[in-house]
This record gives C-alpha cells, sequence and structure tokens, in this order.
C-alpha cells in the first residue's frame, strides 16, 4: 500500500467520521436547546403554557370563579348574552359565526374565545381592526379573566359567572 | 417554575461554530472528490470553497441583524446538506462531463440571496397571513404554467412540470409547494373552529359535515389533476400529504386522516387502472427484477440498488465506486450515489440531518403562539419530510419510484430554489418562537396602541 492510497483511505474515514461528528453537534446543540422556547416568565402564561402546567393557572385568583356567561356590554348587540359551554366561539361578522356581530369595525372573522383548562383564552383571528384586550391590542391568545372588557370593533364583550 | 425562567438567548454563536462544522463537511467532500479522481487543486476548488463560505456566512449575519433568536442548528444543517450535494455533482460531471456543477453553484447562490431578501424584509410571518387567497390564485397558476403552449418545455422524462424561460427551464411546483403551504394555514388557521365541531360522531370518530369536506375535496381532484394531466405522481402525493397534514394538525380529527387515505386509495388505484404511466410505475416497482421490465422500465432502480450493495456498509469513497451508470445519477438518483460512495454510515448521516431540520421545524411550529405560524411551520417542515420519504423510499424500492427532487441535494435550481426559501420563512418562525416576550403591559411597548375611540 503506498502512501497516497493510505491517506485516501484515512481520508474516506475521517469524513464518515465528520459527517457524523457534524450530527451529533447538532444533537448536542439541540439538548442544551429544549428548555428555551418556554417562555422567560413576566406577566401571564399563555395557553401553551398553562395547558402544560395547570400549576400556573391555580396561582392566579382570579380563576376561582368559572364563566359561565358572555355578555355584550356595548354596541349594537347590547344586553344580548350567551351561555359558554365547553366549545370554542367564533366572533365576527360572518353568518357561521357563534356570536354574530352586527357591526361594521369587525371582520368577518374576528376573533376566537375558546376554553383552556379552567379559563378562557382570546385570540385574534387577523382582523382588520384588531381586537382588545382590557386595552391592550392583542398579538397572540391571551386569558380572559372575569368582568375584563373585550373590545371588536364598537362591540365589548365580557365574561361573567 | 424553575424552568420556565429560562432566559432566551440568541445563540448565534453556537450558530457559526457549527456552520464552520458544515462547511468543511462540505469542502472535505469536494477536496476528496479532486483527491480522488486525480484533478489537482486548481484555481476552481478554492473558488468554490470561498463562495459556499461567502454565502453561508451571509446567511448567518443576515440573522444576527435581522433574526437574532433564530434557531441555531437550521442553517449549519442546511448548509452541510447542501454542500454535499454539490461535491457529488462536481464528482459526477468528471466521469459523464456533464456540467451540472456550475449551474448548480449558481443556483445555490440565487437560492441564497433569495433566503436572504426573505429574512431582510419578511419582518414577521403573520404578515403572510394577509395574502391567503392571493397564494391561492398564485398557485393555481403556477401548476396550470407548464400545461400553457409557449412556456410549457414538453414532456420532460414523462412529466409535464417545466417551462422554459429563455435559456432557463424552471418548475413552478416546487413554487406552488410554498404558496400553498401559505393558504392552507391562512385558511384552516381562521375556519378550523367550523371544521371542529360541526358533524356526527359515530363511534370515536367524529365524520365532518359535507359542506366542510368542500376543501379537501379541492386538494384532492388538485392533486389527482396534477396526476392526470402533468403525469408526475411525486408532487401529486406532495400536495395532498401536505393537505391532509395541515388540516389534521389544525383539527387534531383523525377522521381526516381516514378519509384522506379512503380518497388516495380510490385515486391511486383508479389512476393504476386507467393511465398506463402509472400502472407501468407500479409494475416496474413489483417486478424490478424481472428481465422484461430491467431492460428500461425499472433499471435505474436496480442500478441504484447495485450501486449501494456495492458501496456496503463504508463506502467505496468518494469517486472509487461508479454512480455514473445509474440514469439520473444528479438529480433523481443522488441518494443511490451517496449510498455508493459514503456507504451506509455516510447515508444515514444524511438522512439524520433531515430528521433534524425536519424537528426543527416542527420545534419552531411548537414555540410560536400564533395559529397560523404553527400551522405553516408544520407544513413547510413537514414538506421536507415527505419529499424525503417520497424519494428515499423510491429509490431503496420502499414505495414506487417518482420524480421529487431531494431537497438541497439533487441538482436542480427549482428545487434549491424552493426549500431555501422555506428555510428563510423556518428560521423567521422560530425567530418568532424563541424570542423573549415583553408580556408585562408597559406603556412603553410598541404594539401597545390606545383603543380607537370611534
Amino acid at each position: 500500500m503506498n502512501d497516497l492510497s493510505l491517506t485516501v483511505t484515512i481520508l474516506r474515514f475521517g469524513f464518515l467520521i465528520l459527517m457524523w461528528v457534524m450530527v451529533f453537534s447538532v444533537v448536542a446543540a439541540m439538548r442544551r436547546d429544549l428548555v428555551i422556547g418556554r417562555k422567560a416568565k413576566v406577566g401571564a402564561p399563555t395557553a401553551r403554557q398553562a395547558r402544560k402546567h395547570p400549576e400556573l393557572i391555580q396561582d392566579a385568583p382570579a380563576a376561582k370563579a368559572q364563566a359561565r356567561l358572555l355578555v355584550v356590554t356595548e354596541g349594537p348587540l347590547a344586553g344580548t348574552t350567551l351561555e359558554l359551554s365547553n366549545t370554542p366561539i367564533l366572533l365576527g361578522r360572518a353568518q357561521e359565526a357563534t356570536l354574530v356581530l352586527e357591526d361594521d369595525y369587525a371582520s368577518g372573522r374576528h376573533a376566537r374565545l375558546f376554553p383552556q383548562g379552567t379559563r378562557w383564552f382570546i385570540e385574534d383571528l387577523g382582523s382588520t381592526n384588531g381586537t382588545y384586550l382590557g386595552g391592550t391590542q392583542l398579538t397572540r391568545a391571551l386569558p380572559v379573566e372575569l368582568g375584563v372588557p373585550v373590545r371588536i370593533g364598537k362591540t365589548v364583550i365580557e365574561l361573567r359567572a | 417554575m424553575s424552568q420556565l425562567a429560562t432566559v432566551a438567548k440568541p445563540r448565534r454563536n453556537t450558530e457559526l461554530l457549527l456552520l464552520l462544522l458544515a462547511l468543511s463537511v462540505g469542502i472535505m467532500a469536494n477536496a476528496l472528490v479532486n483527491l480522488n479522481l486525480g484533478r489537482t487543486f486548481d484555481n476552481d476548488f478554492y473558488t468554490q470553497a470561498a463562495i459556499l463560505t461567502g454565502l453561508s456566512l451571509a446567511v448567518h449575519f443576515t440573522l444576527r441583524f435581522r433574526a437574532k433568536y433564530a434557531d441555531p442548528v437550521i442553517l449549519p444543517t442546511v448548509v452541510a446538506l447542501n454542500g454535499i450535494g454539490l461535491a457529488m455533482i462536481h464528482r459526477l460531471d468528471i466521469t459523464t462531463g456533464d456540467s451540472a456543477g456550475p449551474r448548480q453553484w449558481l443556483w445555490t447562490s440565487l437560492a441564497v440571496a433569495a433566503a436572504i431578501t426573505v429574512i431582510w424584509f419578511l419582518k414577521d410571518h403573520r404578515i403572510l397571513r394577509r395574502y391567503t387567497y392571493i397564494s391561492l390564485v398564485v398557485s393555481v397558476v403556477l401548476l396550470l404554467m407548464p400545461l400553457v403552449p409557449g412556456i410549457s418545455a414538453g414532456d420532460v422524462n414523462g412529466a409535464m412540470v417545466w417551462i422554459k424561460l429563455g435559456p432557463f427551464t424552471f418548475q413552478p411546483g416546487e413554487i406552488a409547494k410554498i404558496t400553498l403551504a401559505i393558504f392552507f394555514a391562512g385558511y384552516l388557521s381562521s375556519n378550523r373552529d367550523l371544521i371542529l365541531l360541526a358533524g356526527k360522531k359515530i363511534g370515536p370518530l367524529q365524520l365532518p359535515r359535507a359542506r366542510d369536506l368542500g376543501p379537501m375535496i379541492v386538494a384532492w381532484l388538485a392533486s389527482v389533476g396534477v396526476l392526470v394531466f402533468q403525469h408526475d405522481l411525486g408532487s401529486s402525493i406532495l400536495f395532498f400529504g401536505l393537505f391532509m397534514v395541515m388540516i389534521y394538525v389544525a383539527t387534531s380529527r383523525i377522521s381526516w386522516i381516514l378519509i384522506g387515505l379512503a380518497l388516495m386509495a380510490v385515486g391511486g388505484f383508479a389512476a393504476y387502472q386507467i393511465f398506463p404511466h402509472v400502472s407501468r410505475r407500479i409494475d416496474s416497482w413489483i417486478y424490478a427484477f424481472n428481465p422484461e421490465y430491467i431492460a428500461d422500465a425499472s433499471f435505474q432502480v436496480v442500478q441504484g440498488l447495485f450501486g449501494m450493495a456495492n458501496g456496503g456498509l463504508l463506502g467505496t469513497g468518494f469517486g472509487q465506486g461508479s454512480p455514473e451508470t445509474v440514469p439520473l445519477a444528479n438529480s433523481d438518483m443522488i441518494i443511490a450515489a451517496l449510498g455508493e460512495e459514503l456507504g451506509l454510515v455516510g447515508l444515514f448521516a444524511v438522512i439524520c440531518l433531515y430528521a433534524l431540520l425536519v424537528a426543527r421545524g416542527f420545534r419552531a411550529a411548537l414555540g410560536t403562539r400564533d395559529a397560523f405560524g404553527k400551522l405553516l411551520a408544520v407544513g413547510l417542515a413537514f414538506s421536507f419530510a415527505l419529499q424525503c420519504f417520497v424519494i428515499i423510499g423510491g429509490v431503496t424500492r420502499l414505495i414506487p419510484l417518482t420524480g421529487l427532487t431531494t431537497p438541497f441535494l439533487a441538482a436542480g435550481g427549482s428545487s434549491l430554489l424552493a426549500n431555501w426559501i422555506i428555510v428563510a420563512l423556518i428560521l423567521r418562525i422560530s425567530d418568532a418562537a424563541r424570542r423573549p416576550l415583553d408580556l408585562s403591559p408597559s406603556p412603553s411597548n410598541e404594539q401597545q396602541k390606545e383603543v380607537p375611540t370611534l
């Protein structure tokens, strides 16, 4: 076996080893990464965190009382109430919506209220004018506490026990 | 609780280290090809090494500026795969006298430039949701393009999926993969409650209402259309599989999968009975070693299998085997070429890289907070997984061979371009997933606006 073919053989196996070093380095980098992605704990838990860590919900005092009614407090439908079961509610102007809003400032499929654990979350469905929870525009699903106003166009709804 | 307090880190330096490793894989592969085939280390080799390094670093620095929290392992994985592909194409060029290598370098550069553009200008993936229905129209146009006389490149290897634009040929179906994923994600994220709630319950299965089946029927007809008019079984499986996975993820109803599989079985059986090219594919898969089929139909697969057998466990080494005897060795059959020269050990490393890439796509989907982003990331990552399954399964004769491209490895510009754009989108979504959130209602928060008084 001359020198060149020996080098070639070493390099051939060296390349296979290098490929696996690459694979295992990626796995090692991922292993350290597994905990990140759960967010730093600032503010309310997300829907996902609430599902994974039910203890987070029990920490919140308002969660003790279950929401049973959805009440429209302002807007064209003021006074309407809707009983909550445990199915998601679609809010918007579209005919398929669970609560059909006759509100020119609401989108067809405006927002969605859904139960998760013991509480209800609201999520904006890419509406034109946005959904406001207690004065803050939603950028992701957030839990709705009892009595906190949710504004959709000119309509304001809230959850009651 | 302590786990929740973990501070999110950008981890761009980890990415840089892994990137160096990925680049050494790509460059060493190219070096071995030159060494084993008696080529001198001329300027070409150094230029190519420099281009690959430059392109990867360009993406890396774009991420540093524009998507600081993006997943650190996606880019190195993709660079390693792309580098191995370039080396193998170069190696096949040397023995066949083809010039696919320079073309592949050109397309790699274009594709990386496109990925950088996407990362730079698309600040938030949720913007794409506004284009839900435009994406549908664009997908339809892209899918119909190869059938339009004038720009159609006609029948290439039995499939009408190419268009001709001046000197370039392009497969618009590759881009349609992305626009369809955007449409499905946008449509399902706003309609899933309807699909979820309505319908009768039979035993453990909740059946959807007939009118909610509409989109599924449309997706099915579209895939059957691709199969019938373009003779492209691979894309047909890819589009329908993409839809099925996304609707399953959106609704978590097993009944959709069952209905989808039933529709697929019906479509597949009908196609087998009616279209000669489909029945030929299936027969040449089942009876691959029958002399009647080896003569032409199954020659490619059988030759690939012999090649991989020749490679064995550790492979013959770059340039030492004869993968060039397999037709289309640098595109459809590149997995067979890699299997021959890198062996089972090398091929499994490649498959592991794909698995890691797909897993990171799913991870981005789990971490991101909006339904649209979740569905889009799942759909795009799954499209890689399905492509790998269909093509690697075809080459190893697990399923009939179909003409899907092996992502990042195979020679083919349109597929490289589309896959790099998909990587850019997954990186963008993973950045949104891993970015630390400031949830405290502070007035300095930019996203906070006053309630408009109407």
